[in-house]
């Protein structure tokens, strides 16, 4: 059941540049359990909207099925929004973008969506460089259906029921960068100075951008022996970097020590700036990016930030050599080749 | 020795490996009678292989205009050893064995009255070319020039298609007539020709094509204007969605930026395709996907999507035999039940029946009006036999005053003018559709939530028992707004003349046309009726309701078809006798007349 907010605003509300209020980029009041790391997901999925002055309507939110998938009921409402089936999301985004590359995408799965029973999608989502922002809750647990392990679930974690998880964990960013994604980045829902200005990087980017967010899931997996809880998040965390987001045209703010900060410039004009915290660290080297997501795996370390990004790949409409205009926009006149050319068809076959 | 004899009215099979290049000898020969103004209705049977296992092509020329498969092969060309054996039984009494006799035939394979017509088609090629593969590929042309001297084919049209075949390979076509006679001189010099089955020029043909079904099915979606189009390749579907991408590279090309107009993706499996489908749809695009029997098992669940959340859907199904891989290159219409009711829980589909290539044309076409229209899953259920063989049609026609219907989209402006709350579910004009709204629309009205849990009229979620049933009663007004708007279907007389009817469908079509002329013959007539949509109007109530039997044809074990009539409109069952073929091959006249022969004779027994 979803509660609708009152539309009620104080007038002094502050508003973005095309003047929004934040309360514009909610939705419907959350039903999922409290204290869910979904839910700062959706927080932050609002406040980076919100910052880069995005206008609602310009934006398709698309799902599968799950606790994550109900998500976007709860941001974006004036958004279209598309609840579609478990684990087939990238494919009806795939449609989605093809008909309209003007609208930006965002893609919100979980780790049984993207993981398990939509893995295919997932992975050949990435292959094609499909234009859009993938969030994917990872809370290493199935929550609609009470808490059984996920294909994500760490080998030894203890769900809540006392089981220990045997199978082997899938890495999702480690999974992206070995399909070829453009844009890795790994985060937490408790951090949201990180996962902000991730957030707005990834909608700023030209191509599949995943961001697997570890999003423990307070009623189930939240336990002590469990490696998606807060706490063991919280405790073994590794950042590559911490990063802000420079709008187009901004001043740049941060300030870093000269030879550990790299700026990246996206597509759109803005900027990530990172400040590494490894001297070693490459944003645009794919081969050690796997590496050092292979090595925090070995550890049992929880590395976020942007893991790896390459601007310069061509998307799924570059890669078919689509027209501009969208494909939905066309009109009848640019589609029929007319009744005199089909005659001419015709004389090919007799 | 009896021979057979027939004036524009004979069967030829030609018994090949596949891979070796008969296919375009064989079309060579079919499309050169079919120049002469005789129709021809020409049949691939093949493997599921590529290379190396037999294939045969069968032809058969008929003055009268009969386009179904015939029984009785009177002429068979041979050239497949594997299948010698089962080729010489297959030949009439009477009928002629075309083989190569470069090798001398087993004795075992000889068989009393049949007339065994030797030619040493590698013997000739081997003395002519020295290129193995060329000797290969034109040995194919040598039994095309020996069936030109035999049949009376008129040479100038064959060598006529051989020059356009080889258009832009000029270097080939000299190779091809050389073949072609040698083939005719050895003939003409070892046997009496013509025989008494040839052919004559006629004028028969009008300005009718011979084209494939699958080709005019996306030649249909491009005049439709499907601009995505998402696909798994499968047997016989594959050809369908090349055709459209190949007249799409030609036609859809922006004349300003070179770009193209249309994006065609293959998806890693039949579910992304269809999801695309969904997706492209639900943001307004016109979009498609091709499939066969096992892609609409994969489907199903998308299609209740699309049902329950109301997104327009272009499916076609080119079916195969079933269940399972079933025969992957062999024609049923077998997937009738699985498409009718896709999916779980309560869901209906519209689906189309063509049963020519111009029709494959119009319901392609039609389908995305439907589905547009009615906002749910349009499925055109063609088969292997329509989709994939060439097949006389009248030509393929666009009207130019014709309109795409898009169905209820609000656009921008209505949503601006509107006053009321924008429900997506809301039945505002009584005929259960409602109205739609396209993502990026507007920028403060129309968005909603889709999605396949229940829903109230503005797409929230409900688990109120009272919105729920109201929500899947209004889909059931929808499906009678359907009945009035699908295809109707087509009587072949103006009044009843009889108290039995024969039913048909699709590819069922032309063989039961061509039944119910036998069976006049024999002093019984049929009314007959061609249904060509589903849900089922009216008339098809009426019909079954005015005779006391009805013979439903068709091509499945199970007969789906007199299923869906029985259960869609609570028919006696014992009214509609079942016809039916399902070993693989496209359905017979002689089949059709002789079980509903016997079916006549048992009733007057009674």
């Amino acid at each position: 059941m979803s509660f609708i907010r009152p539309t009620f605003r104080h007038p002094d509300l502050p508003t973005n540049k095309i003047g929004y209020s934040r309360q514009d980029y909610e939705g419907a009041l959350s039903t999922l359990c409290a204290g869910c790391g979904h839910d700062s997901v959706s927080g932050a999925i609002i406040q980076a909207c919100f910052d880069m002055a995005i206008e609602p309507h310009r934006v398709a939110k698309l799902s599968g099925i799950g606790c994550s998938s109900k998500t976007p009921a709860y941001f974006l409402n004036n958004s279209h929004g598309f609840n579609s089936v478990h684990g087939r999301m990238p494919s009806v985004a795939t449609g989605a973008n093809l008909a309209n590359r003007d609208l930006m995408y965002l893609g919100i799965s979980g780790d049984g969506d993207s993981a398990s029973i939509g893995m295919g999608q997932f992975v050949h989502a990435i292959r094609r460089n499909l234009n859009i922002t993938y969030i994917l809750m990872n809370n290493g647990c199935y929550g609609l259906t009470k808490g059984q392990d996920s294909a994500t679930a760490d080998v030894g974690s203890v769900n809540k029921s006392g089981h220990a998880n045997q199978f082997s964990a899938i890495d999702m960013a480690g999974l992206a960068l070995e399909m070829g994604a453009t844009f890795v980045a790994r985060s937490f829902s408790g951090d949201k100075h990180q996962l902000i200005p991730l957030i707005k990087a990834a909608m700023s980017h030209p191509g599949f951008a995943l961001i697997d967010v570890v999003s423990p899931c307070v009623t189930f997996n939240n336990n002590p022996g469990s490696t998606k809880s807060y706490d063991y998040t919280r405790d073994h965390i590794e950042t590559t970097a911490a990063m802000d987001y420079v709008p187009y045209q901004s001043e740049i703010t941060a300030a870093y020590d000269e030879g550990n900060s790299v700026d990246v410039a996206l597509h759109d004009g803005s900027f990530i700036q990172l400040h590494k915290l490894s001297p070693n660290w490459n944003p645009f080297d794919r081969h050690l990016a796997m590496n050092r997501v292979f090595e925090a795996k070995v550890k049992g370390e929880v590395l976020t930030g942007l893991i790896f990004i390459d601007q310069n790949h061509p998307d799924l409409h570059a890669m078919l050599d689509t027209v501009a205009t969208p494909l939905n926009q066309l009109e009848q006149r640019n589609l029929v080749p007319g009744a005199g050319v089909l005659e001419g068809i015709n004389a090919g076959w007799r | 020795m009896h021979k057979l004899s027939g004036l524009n009215d004979f069967v030829v099979r030609f018994a090949n490996v596949n891979g070796t290049g008969s296919a375009s000898a064989n079309t060579m020969f079919a499309k050169a009678i079919f120049r002469m103004g005789i129709p021809v209705s020409p049949k691939n049977i093949f493997p599921s292989n590529i290379q190396g296992l037999p294939t045969w092509y069968e032809v058969r020329v008929n003055d009268r205009g009969y386009l179904g498969r015939r029984d009785g092969i009177d002429v068979m060309v041979s050239v497949n050893p594997q299948s010698m054996k089962k080729d010489i039984a297959a030949v009439k009494a009477g009928g002629y064995f075309l083989y190569d006799n470069t090798k001398a035939l087993p004795n075992e394979l000889h068989r009393d009255g049949i007339h065994y017509l030797g030619v040493p088609m590698m013997g000739l090629c081997m003395e002519q070319f020295t290129d193995p593969r060329q000797r290969q590929l034109l040995k194919n042309m040598v039994y095309v020039g020996a069936l030109t001297a035999l049949l009376d084919i008129e040479v100038e049209v064959i060598q006529q298609i051989i020059r356009e075949q080889f258009k832009g390979k000029e270097k080939l076509v000299n190779p091809n007539f050389e073949a072609l006679q040698l083939g005719m001189q050895y003939v003409q010099e070892h046997f009496e020709y013509p025989l008494d089955l040839k052919v004559e020029r006629r004028d028969l043909v009008g300005d009718r094509i011979l084209i494939d079904g699958n080709t005019a099915s996306g030649l249909g979606a491009l005049y439709a204007g499907a601009t995505v189009a998402a696909w798994y390749p499968i047997t016989p579907s594959t050809s369908l969605v090349q055709a459209f991408e190949k007249y799409a590279n030609k036609l859809r090309i922006d004349p300003v930026s070179g770009k193209k107009n249309f994006a065609v993706v293959q998806m890693e499996d039949e579910l992304a395709a269809i999801g695309v489908v969904l997706g492209a749809s639900w943001n307004g695009a016109r979009a498609f996907t091709a499939t066969s029997g096992p892609g609409i098992s994969l489907m199903g669940e998308f299609l209740g999507l699309a049902y329950f959340a109301e997104i327009p859907t272009v499916l076609i199904d080119v079916q195969r035999g079933g269940p399972s891989t079933g025969m992957p290159t062999r024609t049923q219409q077998s997937d009738i039940l699985a498409a009718a009711y896709a999916s779980h829980g309560d869901t209906r589909h519209v689906l189309l029946f063509p049963s020519t290539p111009k029709e494959c044309f119009d319901f392609t076409a039609d389908a995305f009006d439907l589905a547009e229209r009615l906002q749910t899953p349009v499925l055109m259920m063609t088969d292997l036999e329509l989709g994939m063989n060439d097949t006389m049609s009248e030509p393929l026609t666009w009207d130019e005053n014709r309109q795409y219907d898009r169905g209820k989209v609000l656009s921008e402006s209505a949503l601006e003018e509107m006053t009321t709350r924008f429900g997506r579910y809301k039945d505002v004009d009584g005929d259960g559709i409602p109205y739609r709204t396209i993502p990026g629309a507007h920028p403060t009205k129309g968005a909603y939530f889709t999605r396949g849990t229940s829903h109230d009229e503005y797409a929230g979620y409900t688990e109120d028992a009272t919105v729920y049933q109201a929500s899947v009663e209004r889909l059931l007004l929808k499906w009678e707004t359907a009945k009035s708007i699908v295809p109707a279907p087509e009587q072949y007389q103006t009044s009843y003349q009889s108290n039995l009817g024969i039913l048909f469908f699709g590819t069922t079509t032309q063989p039961a046309l061509e039944a119910i002329d036998l069976l006049r013959e024999e002093g019984i007539e049929l009314d007959a009726m061609r249904v060509k949509a589903f849900p089922f109007t009216e008339s098809v109530r009426h019909f079954l309701e005015n005779h006391d039997q009805v013979f439903v044809v068709e091509q499945n074990r199970d007969a789906q078809f007199r299923s869906l009539l029985v259960n869609e409109l609570e028919i006696n069952p014992k009214q509609l006798t079942k016809i039916l073929n399902y070993d693989g091959f496209p359905i017979t006249a002689d089949f059709i007349s002789t079980s509903i022969l016997e079916r006549v004779h048992a009733l007057k027994a009674v």
